[in-house]
């Protein structure tokens, strides 16, 4: 067995908090006096193994229906009881926690993956170029977040990749704004100034000196904004724009529901309450992760 | 300040020129015959010619921009092309019935969100703190349209007290409309509530801590006179700006409320006509949400430099 220092610190930590005070004592302790926070946590990791493991969660196949089970209310083979074509909703909900995490985490990603860089460069370089992508950014967070997406959305056609595409544009200029205004003032520190001095290039000051010290800040903005990811994506398939029948997604779900208030309420219940519970962690987990990162007395 | 309100209206009009951009760019990325596209499918040879002569689809794109520039400050953005009714006289007809939502929302969310934070804010770290940004985090995670059919479910399927949908003019029938509204304004009043509760948590904090507060304090005022003359009227500033910003997402929520309770305003135009392809509504109703969001933000921004005129000197 191979010796792993920074493991031991953690076992150590756990075992008595206070005695140490490393860098990740100090984090540990401060999440530890945030249960909710840790609890989020615990829920999202939840629901990842849940969208990983559906195949071997969820016994039944979400997409087989059943005309002798319509609508029938949760019983011991069919917990969450069936919908409207005699499907097991609980599979349906099981197998929709892939999608919603999957959009959640690609929108987001994809954001990013456009939104960092083209702040960084528009920071680091200020000039006409930062003007042109600033006003650009203003223009794009004009248009309110879900009519933007349904605008993408009318344009290149209604299916998962696309909302996912229209969701993670609509999140990008968030990224770009949040960049560029975190590398305005990194790069007003002394030691992207000094690293500069020392001959450094434009890359290796943005890639070595400043990426790693904005990098807290984007993944605690990337927590806070794959709940709402997720949220849009629901919107979207509830409104018929993300993903199409018969994929199981917890907003295609919904509107089926919707009809069926009156003799199948459970068809609402458990593809809202995950969305739900998997937003609501989310947004706790982002709560604690902002608190240990960036430390503020609220 | 004449050169903070000359830089901030140009800045505006830069976006407002950029966004015109993208909705007209954004049109012609539609694939297929731009005539086609702004005509309909069921369009005669003689409408798709009127489309490419009122446009002048043969011309070259910038003189298309230029031109369908002219007609929308105009104020013809077109004409559906499901009723053939002008895109201005459509929205004109569904706007109202969407501000009167989003203004009882507004009023629901206010009236949450302030006293609930300002509260907050004076009992920091109590058991009505917790409580209080406990509900504020559900309120932001829980998705609007889950909320609005489980209220549908408990206030109309199961006690019949509320009708699940419809709408009835306000004039016409008072009684009727409220009830009609209750339900779509409380979901969109809960997510605003939400962040306007953080926020006024927050701000009345960092207000609290401040020298003059403690001065106050000192002089012997009571806490009601502190909370009211002096922090609260500080304390409030960003929630304003708070509450321009979240415009935007009140017209999103719109469009998700309007969907489940069947109201017939703006935001349920909007899906009808991307199912129906009605791409001139659709470009129509895009860019004067855009335009409009764009307007608030400046009158927001004005107004903030109004009420802290340290903001005329940093910006």
């Amino acid at each position: 067995m191979s010796t792993r220092p920074a493991a031991t610190a953690d076992a150590w930590t756990l075992a008595d908090p206070v005695a140490v005070a490393t860098r990740g004592g100090r984090a540990w302790r401060r999440l530890v006096r945030r249960p909710p926070a840790v609890a989020g946590a615990i829920v999202v990791l939840v629901f990842t193994v849940i969208a990983l493991g559906a195949p071997w969660l969820a016994r039944t196949d979400p997409l087989r229906t059943d005309w002798a089970k319509i609508r029938k209310p949760p019983t011991s083979a069919n917990p969450f009881g069936t919908d409207d074509l005699g499907r097991d909703v609980f599979a349906r909900v099981v197998w929709g926690s892939r999608v919603s995490m999957q959009a959640g985490v690609c929108a987001v990603l994809l954001a990013i993956a456009v939104g960092v860089p083209v702040g960084l460069v528009a920071g680091y370089y200020r000039g006409s170029l930062d003007q042109l992508v600033m006003r650009f950014t203003d223009a794009w967070l004009s248009f309110p977040f879900l009519i933007l997406a349904i605008g993408l959305v009318t344009i290149l056609g209604p299916s998962l990749t696309n909302a996912t595409i229209a969701i993670g544009l609509g999140a990008t200029p968030t990224y770009i704004r949040l960049t560029r205004g975190l590398v305005l003032a990194t790069n007003a520190q002394e030691y992207v100034q000094g690293a500069r001095a020392m001959g450094a290039g434009d890359t290796r000051v943005m890639l070595r000196h400043i990426v790693p010290n904005i990098f807290s800040a984007l993944l605690v903005q990337a927590t806070v904004s794959i709940p709402g990811a997720i949220i849009a994506e629901a919107i979207l398939s509830f409104l018929g724009l993300g993903v199409q029948p018969p994929t199981p997604s917890w907003g295609t779900m919904l509107n089926t529901a919707q009809q069926f208030l009156e003799s199948a309420p459970w068809m609402a219940w458990w593809p809202g309450l995950a969305i739900f519970s998997l937003t609501l962690s989310f947004n706790l987990a982002g709560d604690g992760l902002r608190d240990l990162l960036d430390p503020k007395d609220y | 300040m004449a050169e903070f309100l000359l830089r901030r209206v140009a800045i505006s009009m830069v976006t407002l020129f950029v966004i015109t951009v993208i909705v007209f760019t954004g049109v012609r990325m539609i694939p297929g015959d731009p005539a086609r596209v702004m005509a309909g499918t069921d369009a005669d040879e003689a409408g798709l010619a009127e489309v490419r002569q009122k446009y002048g689809l043969n011309d070259p794109i910038a003189v298309q921009y230029v031109r369908w520039l002219g007609l929308a400050v105009r104020g013809d953005l077109g004409e559906s092309i499901r009723t053939r009714e002008s895109v201005v006289l459509t929205v004109r007809r569904k706007l109202p019935i969407t501000l009167q939502l989003a203004c009882f929302a507004i009023l629901i969310a206010v009236g949450i969100a302030i006293p609930v934070g300002i509260l907050s804010a004076f009992r920091r770290n109590t058991l009505w703190d917790y409580v209080a940004n406990g509900l504020s985090l559900c309120g932001l995670s829980v998705p609007s349209f889950w909320l609005g059919i489980m209220l549908i479910l408990f206030f109309s399927v199961r006690l019949g007290w509320l009708p699940a949908s419809g709408f009835v003019p306000l004039f016409e029938d008072p009684l009727g409309n409220l009830q009609r509204m209750a339900m779509p304004a409380l979901v969109l009043g809960t997510a605003l509530a939400a962040v306007l509760m953080r926020q006024t948590r927050n701000s009345m904090i960092e207000v609290l801590s401040a020298d003059y507060i403690r001065t106050a304090y000192s002089k012997g005022l009571a806490a009601r006179a502190v909370i009211f003359r002096h922090a609260f009227r500080n304390g409030l500033i960003p929630v304003v700006t708070i509450l321009g910003l979240q415009m935007g997402a009140l017209m999103s929520g719109a469009v998700v409320t309007e969907q489940i309770f069947v109201v017939p305003g703006f935001g349920r135009l909007i899906v009808e006509a991307v199912f129906t392809r009605d791409y001139p509504l659709v470009q129509g109703v895009v860019l004067l949400t855009a335009s409009a969001y764009v307007l608030i933000n400046l009158l927001v921004d004005i107004s903030y430099s109004v009420l802290d005129p340290r903001i005329r000197v940093t910006r």
